[in-house]
């Protein structure tokens, strides 16, 4: 596990000068990403804020190979890369050991880019993706996606007289990645380093298809000050709203558990897409919020326990 | 040089070519009339007679995006397609056109839905016309089996680096066997060459960026370069047709002019339909009407010049369009031809047509009508169906 203080030294793959929101938290995670393997990574990128923001020509902020096709596919672009080294190294025309990262946010990755994603996954190909989940269309301007929570507030589900912010709970893209059957799928947040680097060293280290699902906050989507992006990624664990854990070759191991589990409340509270929740009308909103979030969390802990009972 | 000489379907003569280019990987999607091609070259794969890495992938627009992403890896790529299928490639064919990356498709001409059909008429890869693709017609087995040994040498030419598509008519070509001859393979391997990429993503210690943002600032200098890598094809199509013939002994063209010297009256179609046209230009010549057959292989770059330079010295002109572009004016192909002669100041009676869609038959009966309908054409003239039950 690669400590910040050992990654500050490291060669810098992803600069400064990038336009990034303040407070964003993809910056955070592509260290981290970086820091879990010394060996040179291709990265390709869904379009997004983080490929907006990053490759604005004629600059870029990667000093590592780059690609962005399109929207929804970024898993199979890096198969095809991969495909590509596969044949090379298999002719002797290449030589080197490279490593692949797919990155899409959840637009790209749980809705339009699903298909995609599953494709490349079931294909076996030797890759990584990364799904930088903010719960929301946040490059076109926070329109809901299916990662988005139940009674959030977003352009497209916007908390009104009569509909109060999304109506749906969730989708469950780590269970259904999950069922791929990959060797090693998992939940992280930026805010817990060594979870998130442990996961990221174990992901590279695993040949085969890798995925892993990041909760990573956005200050304009949520609506919260850009001093609190981690405050925001631990308060989605303490709360059990984003459990951390992982799946290898089919065993689970939740890695993060909160000795006591936060009320929804205390995160609803602090964010702005939130705040309609909280008048006393809506109370029926945040009950049903928090009995999926408890139910999902059971449910984890249930897989836990039938496939890895030596689990703490 | 020593030539085979087989009986193959179009389909077949297309997974021969790839065969013998033995790309470094071919990502895939089963589509008809399309599909055989994938599936022979699969055949090939699973016997080791190639060192392609197979890509079956779960979609064409996955097709297409594996394409791009192994051809920016430095591979040289191909696939295969049709309709429905190119029309899902649609948004990443200008993505890989821009990125100036030389990936070769065969593409089996059928209509798209809707209503949904099986058959030929070339509306999937019209509708892609504007992609930025080099876009040729085949006119039969030997046509494609030529021009997509070519089309490698034409999209990664340093002053192109295009894609490509090479185009048979579905059912019709791919599925009619034909005599075909076929050359060694190292006599292929020697012509199409070793490819050398421009840029590759694989170069990890030099490390690029592809696919960057462009803004208002560079978005049209990346067009305009599109723009003249496609004006350079011209010239580079002319050197590789050329160098072929010397090689392999079947000079190529953009058009094929088919007894139009004399022609008073000249068809313009592409495809298949120009062996029915010639079939039926025999029986009017028979008759003594000076009849004439323009064939347009290369739609993009639309070779104006050659095709004004033939037609201008008709006395009336007939275009055959075996797609729909519902302007409620011409199909796409009449339309191209009516810009490059107005360019070119030369106005000549035009009768336009709509033909062939969904894979209706064409017959010499109908093309020897169109010939006879010419010696009353106008100017003016507005576009007709062919065949259709009125």
């Amino acid at each position: 596990m690669a400590a910040p203080k050992q990654s500050a030294k490291e060669p810098v793959r992803f600069i400064g000068g990038h336009r990034a929101c303040a407070g964003c938290g993809y910056p955070v995670f592509l260290k981290q990403i970086f820091s879990s393997t010394k060996d040179p990574i291709v990265v390709v990128s869904a379009t997004g804020c983080l490929e907006v923001t990053s490759t604005i020509y004629p600059y870029s902020a990667w000093k590592t190979p780059f690609l962005h096709n399109a929207f929804e596919n970024s898993a199979a672009t890096c198969s095809g890369i991969e495909g590509a080294y596969q044949s090379l190294k298999k002719q002797g025309r290449y030589d080197k050991n490279v490593k692949f990262l797919a990155l899409g946010g959840d637009g790209g990755t749980y809705d339009i880019g699903l298909q995609s994603l599953s494709g490349a996954m079931e294909r076996r190909h030797d890759m990584l993706y990364v799904c930088y989940n903010n719960e929301a269309y946040m490059n076109t301007g926070v329109q809901r996606s299916s990662a988005t929570q139940l009674g959030a507030h977003t352009t497209t589900s916007p908390a009104g007289k009569v509909v109060l912010g999304k109506t749906e709970r969730s989708k469950n893209l780590t269970e259904i990645m999950a069922a791929h059957e990959l060797p090693y799928v998992a939940q992280t947040t930026i805010a817990y380093w060594a979870d998130a680097t442990s996961k990221f060293e174990k992901a590279w280290n695993t040949p085969g298809p890798k995925f892993v699902n990041v909760y990573s906050p956005c200050v304009p989507g949520w609506g919260y000050h850009m001093s609190q992006t981690v405050k925001m990624s631990k308060l989605a664990v303490e709360t059990n709203l984003w459990p951390c854990y992982e799946v290898v070759d089919g065993v689970y191991k939740v890695t993060q558990k909160p000795k006591e589990r936060k009320p929804i409340e205390e995160l609803l509270k602090t964010q702005v897409r939130f705040k309609h929740l909280l008048k006393p009308e809506n109370k029926g909103i945040v009950e049903l919020a928090q009995k999926f979030i408890d139910q999902r969390f059971e449910h984890l802990l249930r897989m836990e326990k039938a496939t890895n009972p030596e689990a703490k | 040089m020593e030539k085979t000489i087989l009986a193959r379907t179009g389909n077949e003569a297309m997974a021969e070519a790839m065969r013998q280019i033995n790309p470094d990987v071919c990502a895939a999607y089963p589509i008809t009339p399309a599909t055989e091609i994938m599936q022979i070259f699969s055949g090939f794969v699973s016997d080791g007679l190639v060192k392609t890495k197979l890509i079956t992938v779960e979609s064409e627009h996955s097709a297409m995006s594996a394409c791009l992403g192994s051809a920016a890896a430095g591979a040289r790529t191909m696939t295969a397609t049709s309709s429905q299928g190119l029309a899902l490639m649609h948004e990443i064919l200008f993505i890989v056109s821009a990125l100036r990356l030389p990936i070769v498709l065969a593409d089996v001409n059928r209509a798209l839905s809707g209503p949904i059909n099986i058959h030929c008429d070339h509306s999937d890869t019209m509708a892609e016309r504007d992609t930025g693709w080099i876009q040729i017609y085949a006119e039969n087995s030997q046509e494609a089996y030529d021009l997509l040994i070519q089309a490698v040498r034409i999209g990664e030419h340093r002053d192109v680096l295009l894609p490509v598509c090479v185009s048979t008519d579905g059912f019709i070509i791919s599925h009619g066997m034909e005599r075909l001859e076929t050359y060694p393979d190292a006599e292929v391997q020697k012509f199409v060459g070793e490819y050398k990429p421009v840029y590759n993503i694989l170069d990890v210690d030099n490390p690029i960026t592809v696919g960057s943002l462009v803004l208002t600032d560079y978005y049209l200098e990346h067009k305009r370069a599109q723009h003249e890598a496609m004006k350079n094809s011209l010239r580079v199509m002319s050197e590789v047709f050329s160098e072929f013939g010397k090689t392999f002994g079947r000079t190529y063209d953009f058009c094929e002019k088919y007894r139009c010297d004399d022609a008073e009256y000249i068809l313009v179609c592409l495809s298949s339909t120009a062996g029915t046209a010639k079939a039926a230009i025999e029986e009017l010549r028979n008759q003594g009407m000076k009849a004439g057959l323009l064939k347009i292989r290369a739609f993009r770059p639309f070779p104006a010049e050659q095709i004004t330079n033939t037609l201008k010295n008709a006395k009336a002109i007939a275009v055959l369009d075996r797609s729909e572009s519902l302007s409620t004016r011409s199909g796409p192909v009449a339309t191209e031809i009516k810009a490059a002669l107005y360019d070119a100041c030369v106005n000549k009676p035009m009768q336009t047509y709509i033909y062939g869609l969904g894979g209706r038959e064409i017959y010499i009966e109908d093309i020897k009508k169109v010939f006879n309908n010419l010696k009353d054409a106008k100017c003016g003239g507005q576009v007709e169906y062919l065949g259709v039950k009125e």
